[in-house]
Protein backbone atom coordinates (compact mmCIF):
# COMPACT_ATOMS: atom_id res chain seq x y z
CA UNK A 1 0.00 0.00 0.00
CA UNK A 2 1.13 3.42 -0.92
CA UNK A 3 2.05 5.02 2.55
CA UNK A 4 1.03 8.71 3.52
CA UNK A 5 4.41 10.45 3.20
CA UNK A 6 5.26 13.55 5.94
CA UNK A 7 7.57 16.00 4.78
CA UNK A 8 9.33 18.22 6.78
CA UNK A 9 10.11 21.83 4.73
CA UNK A 10 13.06 23.76 5.16
CA UNK A 11 12.03 27.63 3.88
CA UNK A 12 15.18 28.91 3.05
CA UNK A 13 16.21 32.50 2.94
CA UNK A 14 20.08 33.30 1.94
CA UNK A 15 21.47 30.29 2.94
CA UNK A 16 19.57 29.78 6.25
CA UNK A 17 16.10 27.94 7.35
CA UNK A 18 13.83 30.97 8.41
CA UNK A 19 9.89 30.36 9.49
CA UNK A 20 7.58 33.07 9.47
CA UNK A 21 3.94 33.29 10.10
CA UNK A 22 1.46 33.98 7.54
CA UNK A 23 4.53 34.15 4.83
CA UNK A 24 6.43 37.41 7.28
CA UNK A 25 7.79 38.03 10.72
CA UNK A 26 10.55 35.24 9.54
CA UNK A 27 13.06 33.98 11.95
CA UNK A 28 15.95 31.94 11.39
CA UNK A 29 15.91 28.33 11.95
CA UNK A 30 19.50 27.01 11.57
CA UNK A 31 21.27 25.66 8.73
CA UNK A 32 20.16 23.48 5.68
CA UNK A 33 21.88 20.96 5.27
CA UNK A 34 22.07 19.79 8.73
CA UNK A 35 18.23 19.98 9.18
CA UNK A 36 17.82 17.70 6.27
CA UNK A 37 20.01 14.89 7.37
CA UNK A 38 18.32 15.37 11.20
CA UNK A 39 14.93 14.86 9.55
CA UNK A 40 16.20 11.96 6.94
CA UNK A 41 17.60 10.33 9.99
CA UNK A 42 14.24 10.47 12.49
CA UNK A 43 12.13 8.95 9.38
CA UNK A 44 11.12 12.08 6.91
CA UNK A 45 10.25 10.31 3.49
CA UNK A 46 11.01 13.35 1.54
CA UNK A 47 12.20 16.66 2.07
CA UNK A 48 11.18 19.77 0.95
CA UNK A 49 13.60 22.69 -0.05
CA UNK A 50 11.81 25.96 -0.60
CA UNK A 51 13.95 29.05 -1.42
CA UNK A 52 11.62 31.40 -0.61
CA UNK A 53 13.02 34.64 -1.55
CA UNK A 54 13.94 33.36 -4.90
CA UNK A 55 11.44 34.67 -6.90
CA UNK A 56 11.02 38.21 -4.95
CA UNK A 57 14.38 38.55 -5.92
CA UNK A 58 14.46 37.53 -9.15
CA UNK A 59 17.50 35.10 -7.86
CA UNK A 60 18.19 31.92 -9.56
CA UNK A 61 18.09 28.96 -6.13
CA UNK A 62 21.03 28.27 -3.63
CA UNK A 63 22.25 25.44 -6.41
CA UNK A 64 25.11 24.91 -3.90
CA UNK A 65 22.71 24.03 -1.33
CA UNK A 66 20.93 21.91 -3.16
CA UNK A 67 23.57 20.18 -3.96
CA UNK A 68 25.51 19.80 -0.38
CA UNK A 69 21.93 18.36 1.34
CA UNK A 70 21.28 16.61 -1.69
CA UNK A 71 24.32 14.43 -1.50
CA UNK A 72 23.36 14.20 2.47
CA UNK A 73 19.90 12.36 1.95
CA UNK A 74 18.84 9.43 0.39
CA UNK A 75 15.45 10.28 1.00
CA UNK A 76 13.76 12.22 -2.27
CA UNK A 77 14.33 15.80 -2.33
CA UNK A 78 11.90 18.28 -3.31
CA UNK A 79 13.13 22.01 -4.75
CA UNK A 80 11.38 25.28 -5.27
CA UNK A 81 12.24 29.11 -5.45
CA UNK A 82 12.84 31.03 -8.61
CA UNK A 83 13.05 28.20 -11.01
CA UNK A 84 11.18 30.31 -14.96
CA UNK A 85 12.31 27.63 -17.36
CA UNK A 86 13.26 24.46 -18.63
CA UNK A 87 17.02 25.52 -18.47
CA UNK A 88 16.67 26.73 -14.70
CA UNK A 89 14.59 23.26 -13.66
CA UNK A 90 17.44 20.89 -15.48
CA UNK A 91 19.72 22.98 -13.42
CA UNK A 92 18.29 22.05 -10.11
CA UNK A 93 17.83 18.43 -10.94
CA UNK A 94 21.42 18.03 -11.89
CA UNK A 95 21.83 19.34 -8.96
CA UNK A 96 20.57 16.69 -7.15
CA UNK A 97 16.79 17.42 -6.54
CA UNK A 98 14.24 14.65 -7.59
CA UNK A 99 11.44 17.11 -8.24
CA UNK A 100 11.10 20.62 -8.32
CA UNK A 101 8.37 22.98 -7.41
CA UNK A 102 7.20 26.35 -9.97
CA UNK A 103 4.55 28.60 -8.72
CA UNK A 104 5.58 32.20 -9.99
CA UNK A 105 7.12 31.56 -13.34
CA UNK A 106 4.09 28.95 -14.05
CA UNK A 107 1.10 31.49 -13.05
CA UNK A 108 3.09 34.09 -15.52
CA UNK A 109 3.12 31.29 -18.19
CA UNK A 110 1.47 27.94 -17.85
CA UNK A 111 3.10 26.59 -20.89
CA UNK A 112 6.33 26.09 -18.35
CA UNK A 113 4.71 23.17 -17.19
CA UNK A 114 3.76 21.55 -20.21
CA UNK A 115 7.16 21.93 -21.06
CA UNK A 116 9.30 20.63 -18.31
CA UNK A 117 6.90 17.57 -18.16
CA UNK A 118 7.51 17.14 -21.89
CA UNK A 119 11.51 17.09 -20.86
CA UNK A 120 11.65 15.61 -17.25
CA UNK A 121 8.53 13.32 -17.43
CA UNK A 122 5.90 15.01 -15.44
CA UNK A 123 6.45 12.85 -12.05
CA UNK A 124 9.18 15.20 -11.13
CA UNK A 125 7.05 18.78 -11.82
CA UNK A 126 5.61 20.15 -8.92
CA UNK A 127 3.26 22.83 -9.19
CA UNK A 128 2.80 24.82 -6.02
CA UNK A 129 0.07 26.96 -4.84
CA UNK A 130 -0.05 29.72 -2.30
CA UNK A 131 -3.74 30.43 -1.90
CA UNK A 132 -5.63 32.72 0.72
CA UNK A 133 -8.64 32.86 1.15
CA UNK A 134 -11.80 35.42 -0.94
CA UNK A 135 -14.98 34.15 0.73
CA UNK A 136 -15.97 30.89 1.75
CA UNK A 137 -15.35 28.58 -0.77
CA UNK A 138 -13.23 30.61 -3.02
CA UNK A 139 -9.40 30.94 -2.43
CA UNK A 140 -6.62 33.21 -4.44
CA UNK A 141 -3.57 32.12 -6.14
CA UNK A 142 -0.38 34.19 -4.50
CA UNK A 143 2.77 34.78 -6.41
CA UNK A 144 6.11 35.97 -5.21
CA UNK A 145 6.19 34.31 -1.95
CA UNK A 146 3.37 35.56 -1.29
CA UNK A 147 3.40 38.86 -1.95
CA UNK A 148 1.07 39.34 -4.98
CA UNK A 149 -2.39 38.64 -5.22
CA UNK A 150 -2.47 36.87 -9.15
CA UNK A 151 -6.16 37.07 -8.84
CA UNK A 152 -6.65 33.77 -10.61
CA UNK A 153 -9.06 30.91 -8.79
CA UNK A 154 -6.97 28.17 -6.99
CA UNK A 155 -9.45 25.49 -8.00
CA UNK A 156 -9.58 26.44 -11.58
CA UNK A 157 -5.84 26.25 -11.52
CA UNK A 158 -4.97 23.70 -9.95
CA UNK A 159 -7.41 22.17 -12.43
CA UNK A 160 -5.16 23.84 -15.25
CA UNK A 161 -1.95 22.93 -14.17
CA UNK A 162 -2.28 19.02 -13.60
CA UNK A 163 -3.89 19.08 -17.03
CA UNK A 164 -0.55 20.47 -18.52
CA UNK A 165 2.11 18.62 -16.75
CA UNK A 166 1.87 18.91 -13.30
CA UNK A 167 3.06 15.53 -11.73
CA UNK A 168 1.79 16.92 -7.91
CA UNK A 169 0.40 20.09 -6.29
CA UNK A 170 1.91 21.68 -3.49
CA UNK A 171 -0.98 23.44 -1.93
CA UNK A 172 -0.12 25.83 1.11
CA UNK A 173 -3.16 28.08 2.65
CA UNK A 174 -1.49 31.41 3.33
CA UNK A 175 -4.07 31.89 6.03
CA UNK A 176 -3.43 29.20 7.91
CA UNK A 177 0.53 29.64 7.44
CA UNK A 178 2.84 29.10 10.44
CA UNK A 179 -0.81 29.67 13.14
CA UNK A 180 -0.88 26.07 13.94
CA UNK A 181 -4.44 25.65 13.29
CA UNK A 182 -4.46 23.03 11.38
CA UNK A 183 -4.77 22.60 7.32
CA UNK A 184 -7.50 23.85 5.52
CA UNK A 185 -9.76 21.13 4.88
CA UNK A 186 -12.03 22.61 2.45
CA UNK A 187 -9.26 23.81 0.54
CA UNK A 188 -7.99 20.51 0.31
CA UNK A 189 -11.08 18.92 -0.65
CA UNK A 190 -12.15 21.52 -3.40
CA UNK A 191 -8.92 20.63 -5.43
CA UNK A 192 -8.75 16.84 -4.42
CA UNK A 193 -12.39 17.18 -6.09
CA UNK A 194 -10.96 18.22 -9.63
CA UNK A 195 -7.25 16.65 -9.91
CA UNK A 196 -6.29 13.03 -9.11
CA UNK A 197 -2.21 13.81 -9.17
CA UNK A 198 -0.80 13.32 -5.49
CA UNK A 199 -1.61 16.56 -3.39
CA UNK A 200 0.52 17.75 -0.08
CA UNK A 201 -1.17 19.49 2.03
CA UNK A 202 1.05 23.04 3.37
CA UNK A 203 0.28 25.76 5.88
CA UNK A 204 -1.28 25.39 9.32
CA UNK A 205 0.19 22.35 11.10
CA UNK A 206 -0.37 22.25 15.03
CA UNK A 207 0.35 18.74 15.87
CA UNK A 208 -0.78 14.85 15.00
CA UNK A 209 -4.73 15.34 14.91
CA UNK A 210 -4.29 17.69 12.22
CA UNK A 211 -2.71 16.08 9.83
CA UNK A 212 -4.92 13.07 10.37
CA UNK A 213 -7.29 15.37 9.19
CA UNK A 214 -5.47 16.62 6.16
CA UNK A 215 -5.14 13.28 5.02
CA UNK A 216 -8.22 11.63 5.68
CA UNK A 217 -10.87 14.41 5.66
CA UNK A 218 -8.99 16.68 3.42
CA UNK A 219 -7.58 13.59 1.26
CA UNK A 220 -4.12 14.83 0.51
CA UNK A 221 -1.48 12.01 -0.05
CA UNK A 222 0.95 13.56 2.22
CA UNK A 223 1.58 15.98 4.41
CA UNK A 224 4.07 19.14 4.47
CA UNK A 225 5.02 21.27 8.29
CA UNK A 226 7.65 23.05 9.42
CA UNK A 227 7.22 24.91 12.71
CA UNK A 228 6.53 22.03 14.64
CA UNK A 229 9.99 20.30 13.70
CA UNK A 230 11.76 23.29 13.82
CA UNK A 231 10.93 24.23 17.13
CA UNK A 232 11.29 20.34 18.45
CA UNK A 233 7.75 19.84 19.65
CA UNK A 234 7.73 16.72 17.20
CA UNK A 235 10.51 14.57 15.65
CA UNK A 236 9.31 12.70 12.32
CA UNK A 237 9.43 9.53 14.28
CA UNK A 238 7.14 10.61 17.17
CA UNK A 239 4.53 11.95 14.73
CA UNK A 240 4.58 9.03 12.52
CA UNK A 241 3.67 6.98 15.90
CA UNK A 242 0.80 8.95 16.06
CA UNK A 243 -0.28 8.96 12.60
CA UNK A 244 0.00 4.89 12.95
CA UNK A 245 -2.01 4.88 16.12
CA UNK A 246 -4.78 6.95 14.39
CA UNK A 247 -4.93 4.45 11.25
CA UNK A 248 -2.58 6.35 8.72
CA UNK A 249 -0.30 3.98 6.91
CA UNK A 250 2.89 5.92 7.13
CA UNK A 251 6.30 4.55 5.82
CA UNK A 252 7.98 2.40 9.51
CA UNK A 253 11.34 2.05 10.25
CA UNK A 254 13.25 0.00 7.91
CA UNK A 255 15.00 -3.49 9.61
CA UNK A 256 17.78 -3.17 7.06
CA UNK A 257 20.93 -1.94 7.95
CA UNK A 258 24.10 -0.39 5.89
CA UNK A 259 26.67 -1.49 6.03
CA UNK B 1 34.31 1.26 -12.68
CA UNK B 2 31.08 1.78 -13.36
CA UNK B 3 29.46 3.89 -15.80
CA UNK B 4 26.28 6.30 -15.34
CA UNK B 5 24.62 6.79 -18.54
CA UNK B 6 24.07 10.49 -18.98
CA UNK B 7 21.08 11.10 -20.83
CA UNK B 8 20.37 14.84 -20.17
CA UNK B 9 17.65 15.12 -18.24
CA UNK B 10 17.71 14.54 -14.15
CA UNK B 11 19.03 13.65 -11.33
CA UNK B 12 22.74 12.05 -11.69
CA UNK B 13 23.77 13.26 -7.97
CA UNK B 14 22.20 10.95 -6.26
CA UNK B 15 23.05 7.82 -7.89
CA UNK B 16 26.70 8.65 -7.91
CA UNK B 17 26.65 9.33 -4.48
CA UNK B 18 24.75 6.31 -3.49
CA UNK B 19 27.75 4.47 -5.43
CA UNK B 20 30.29 6.02 -3.55
CA UNK B 21 28.49 5.08 -0.45
CA UNK B 22 28.93 1.37 -1.03
CA UNK B 23 32.41 1.85 -1.97
CA UNK B 24 32.03 1.88 -5.82
CA UNK B 25 33.58 4.27 -8.09
CA UNK B 26 31.77 5.54 -10.58
CA UNK B 27 32.08 7.81 -13.50
CA UNK B 28 29.33 9.62 -15.95
CA UNK B 29 28.91 8.43 -19.42
CA UNK B 30 27.76 10.70 -22.32
CA UNK B 31 28.96 8.68 -25.21
CA UNK B 32 30.03 5.46 -26.40
CA UNK B 33 33.39 5.59 -26.25
CA UNK B 34 33.32 6.44 -22.59
CA UNK B 35 32.01 2.83 -22.24
CA UNK B 36 36.04 1.61 -23.19
CA UNK B 37 36.95 1.99 -19.03
CA UNK B 38 33.72 0.64 -17.36
CA UNK B 39 33.00 -2.80 -16.60
CA UNK B 40 29.22 -2.19 -15.47
CA UNK B 41 26.40 0.54 -16.15
CA UNK B 42 23.77 2.41 -14.25
CA UNK B 43 20.93 3.51 -16.69
CA UNK B 44 19.08 6.15 -14.37
CA UNK B 45 16.71 8.01 -13.52
CA UNK B 46 14.48 10.65 -13.58
CA UNK B 47 13.41 11.72 -17.37
CA UNK B 48 10.42 10.54 -20.10
CA UNK B 49 11.37 8.16 -22.03
CA UNK B 50 10.88 10.02 -25.60
CA UNK B 51 13.31 12.78 -24.87
CA UNK B 52 16.01 10.02 -23.25
CA UNK B 53 15.82 8.11 -25.90
CA UNK B 54 16.59 10.47 -28.33
CA UNK B 55 19.60 11.59 -26.62
CA UNK B 56 20.61 8.06 -26.22
CA UNK B 57 20.25 7.75 -30.53
CA UNK B 58 22.84 11.23 -31.23
CA UNK B 59 25.44 9.93 -28.82
CA UNK B 60 25.40 6.57 -30.26
CA UNK B 61 24.90 4.99 -26.85
CA UNK B 62 21.32 3.39 -28.01
CA UNK B 63 23.44 0.64 -30.40
CA UNK B 64 26.37 0.13 -27.34
CA UNK B 65 23.80 -0.17 -24.54
CA UNK B 66 21.91 -3.14 -27.21
CA UNK B 67 25.19 -5.08 -27.41
CA UNK B 68 26.27 -4.16 -23.85
CA UNK B 69 26.81 -7.55 -22.30
CA UNK B 70 28.24 -6.64 -18.96
CA UNK B 71 26.50 -6.06 -15.75
CA UNK B 72 23.51 -3.21 -16.58
CA UNK B 73 21.19 -1.72 -13.81
CA UNK B 74 18.39 0.73 -14.95
CA UNK B 75 16.45 2.45 -12.72
CA UNK B 76 13.10 3.54 -13.06
CA UNK B 77 12.98 5.67 -16.64
CA UNK B 78 16.53 3.37 -17.48
CA UNK B 79 14.84 0.45 -16.83
CA UNK B 80 11.65 1.15 -19.34
CA UNK B 81 14.13 2.30 -21.62
CA UNK B 82 15.52 -1.65 -21.67
CA UNK B 83 11.77 -2.74 -23.21
CA UNK B 84 10.51 -2.70 -26.81
CA UNK B 85 8.27 0.42 -26.45
CA UNK B 86 6.41 3.00 -24.19
CA UNK B 87 3.09 4.14 -24.48
CA UNK B 88 4.61 7.25 -23.04
CA UNK B 89 5.81 8.64 -26.08
CA UNK B 90 4.94 5.64 -28.43
CA UNK B 91 8.61 5.14 -30.15
CA UNK B 92 11.24 2.16 -29.80
CA UNK B 93 12.95 1.65 -26.90
CA UNK B 94 16.34 -0.42 -26.11
CA UNK B 95 14.27 -3.90 -26.87
CA UNK B 96 17.04 -5.72 -24.64
CA UNK B 97 14.10 -7.29 -22.89
CA UNK B 98 11.44 -8.46 -24.41
CA UNK B 99 7.34 -6.00 -23.45
CA UNK B 100 6.44 -2.92 -23.13
CA UNK B 101 5.80 -0.05 -21.25
CA UNK B 102 2.22 1.42 -20.56
CA UNK B 103 0.61 3.48 -17.64
CA UNK B 104 -0.14 2.01 -14.46
CA UNK B 105 -3.64 1.83 -13.33
CA UNK B 106 -3.55 2.95 -9.86
CA UNK B 107 -4.69 6.68 -8.84
CA UNK B 108 -3.15 9.03 -7.61
CA UNK B 109 -1.14 9.08 -10.79
CA UNK B 110 2.05 9.44 -11.07
CA UNK B 111 2.18 6.81 -7.80
CA UNK B 112 4.54 8.91 -5.71
CA UNK B 113 5.79 8.06 -2.67
CA UNK B 114 6.97 4.82 -0.52
CA UNK B 115 5.04 1.48 -1.56
CA UNK B 116 5.65 -2.31 -0.63
CA UNK B 117 7.88 -4.01 -2.84
CA UNK B 118 7.45 -8.16 -2.60
CA UNK B 119 10.02 -10.02 -4.53
CA UNK B 120 10.98 -13.63 -5.28
CA UNK B 121 14.40 -13.75 -3.39
CA UNK B 122 16.60 -13.06 -5.88
CA UNK B 123 20.11 -12.22 -4.87
CA UNK B 124 19.42 -8.33 -5.55
CA UNK B 125 17.19 -8.17 -2.47
CA UNK B 126 19.60 -10.29 -0.59
CA UNK B 127 19.33 -8.84 3.09
CA UNK B 128 16.04 -7.36 2.25
CA UNK B 129 12.81 -8.70 3.75
CA UNK B 130 9.82 -9.00 0.61
CA UNK B 131 7.30 -6.05 1.58
CA UNK B 132 10.23 -3.81 2.21
CA UNK B 133 9.31 -0.52 1.41
CA UNK B 134 10.91 1.81 -1.28
CA UNK B 135 10.50 5.13 -3.13
CA UNK B 136 8.50 5.21 -6.29
CA UNK B 137 7.97 8.46 -8.57
CA UNK B 138 6.09 7.42 -11.77
CA UNK B 139 3.39 6.66 -14.06
CA UNK B 140 4.28 3.58 -16.31
CA UNK B 141 5.85 0.78 -15.48
CA UNK B 142 6.88 -2.55 -18.05
CA UNK B 143 4.86 -5.31 -18.95
CA UNK B 144 7.07 -7.96 -19.36
CA UNK B 145 6.65 -10.68 -22.12
CA UNK B 146 8.49 -13.34 -20.46
CA UNK B 147 6.98 -13.95 -16.27
CA UNK B 148 10.05 -15.33 -15.63
CA UNK B 149 12.33 -12.12 -15.48
CA UNK B 150 10.30 -10.60 -12.84
CA UNK B 151 11.81 -10.48 -9.90
CA UNK B 152 9.36 -8.39 -7.77
CA UNK B 153 6.03 -6.45 -7.94
CA UNK B 154 4.51 -3.34 -6.09
CA UNK B 155 0.63 -2.82 -5.84
CA UNK B 156 -1.18 0.33 -6.41
CA UNK B 157 -4.81 -0.10 -8.54
CA UNK B 158 -3.36 -2.93 -9.73
CA UNK B 159 -0.02 -5.40 -9.38
CA UNK B 160 3.08 -3.79 -11.49
CA UNK B 161 6.23 -5.08 -12.12
CA UNK B 162 9.10 -3.27 -9.69
CA UNK B 163 12.15 -5.10 -10.23
CA UNK B 164 12.98 -7.23 -13.06
CA UNK B 165 16.32 -9.48 -14.31
CA UNK B 166 17.63 -11.19 -17.30
CA UNK B 167 20.80 -12.92 -16.23
CA UNK B 168 23.13 -9.82 -15.48
CA UNK B 169 20.20 -7.46 -16.77
CA UNK B 170 18.65 -5.70 -14.22
CA UNK B 171 15.93 -3.23 -13.71
CA UNK B 172 14.37 -1.32 -11.09
CA UNK B 173 11.38 0.57 -11.32
CA UNK B 174 11.81 2.23 -7.88
CA UNK B 175 14.54 4.82 -6.98
CA UNK B 176 17.52 2.57 -4.96
CA UNK B 177 19.60 6.15 -4.55
CA UNK B 178 16.34 7.62 -3.11
CA UNK B 179 15.04 5.00 -0.70
CA UNK B 180 17.16 5.35 2.40
CA UNK B 181 18.85 1.80 4.07
CA UNK B 182 16.91 -0.71 1.49
CA UNK B 183 17.92 1.55 -1.39
CA UNK B 184 21.45 1.59 -0.38
CA UNK B 185 21.57 -2.20 0.63
CA UNK B 186 20.33 -2.87 -3.05
CA UNK B 187 23.22 -0.79 -4.45
CA UNK B 188 25.57 -2.67 -2.78
CA UNK B 189 24.21 -6.10 -3.77
CA UNK B 190 24.22 -5.17 -7.11
CA UNK B 191 27.73 -3.70 -7.07
CA UNK B 192 28.92 -7.06 -5.37
CA UNK B 193 27.55 -8.94 -8.73
CA UNK B 194 29.04 -6.34 -10.89
CA UNK B 195 32.35 -7.75 -8.40
CA UNK B 196 31.81 -11.42 -8.87
CA UNK B 197 31.69 -10.73 -12.78
CA UNK B 198 35.16 -9.13 -12.44
CA UNK B 199 36.34 -12.41 -10.57
CA UNK B 200 35.11 -14.45 -13.80
CA UNK B 201 36.46 -12.75 -16.27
Amino acid sequence: MLRKRIIPCLDVADGRVVKGIQFVDIVDAGDPVELASRYAAQGADEICFLDITASSDERRTLLDVVARTAARVNVPLTVGGGVRSVEDMRAVLRAGADKVAVNTAAVRRPDLLKECATTFGRQCVVLAIDARTVSPQSWSVYTHGGRRDAAVDAVGWAELGASLGAGELLVTSMDRDGTKDGYDLDLLSAIRRVVDVPLIASGGAGGAADMVDALSKGHADAVLAASIFHHGEYTVGTLKQELSRAGIAVREESSVTWP
Amino acid sequence: MIGVIDHGAGNLVSITNALTTVGEDSTLVSSSQELADVDAIVLPGVGATGPAMARLQETGLDMALRSWSGPLLGICVGFQLLFDRSDEDHRPCLGVMQGNVSEIAGRPLPHTGWNDVDHTGDPLFSGIPSGETFYFVHSFAPVPRDDEIVIATTHHGDTFVAAARDRNRIGVQFHPERSGASGTRLLANFVSMVRTSRRVA
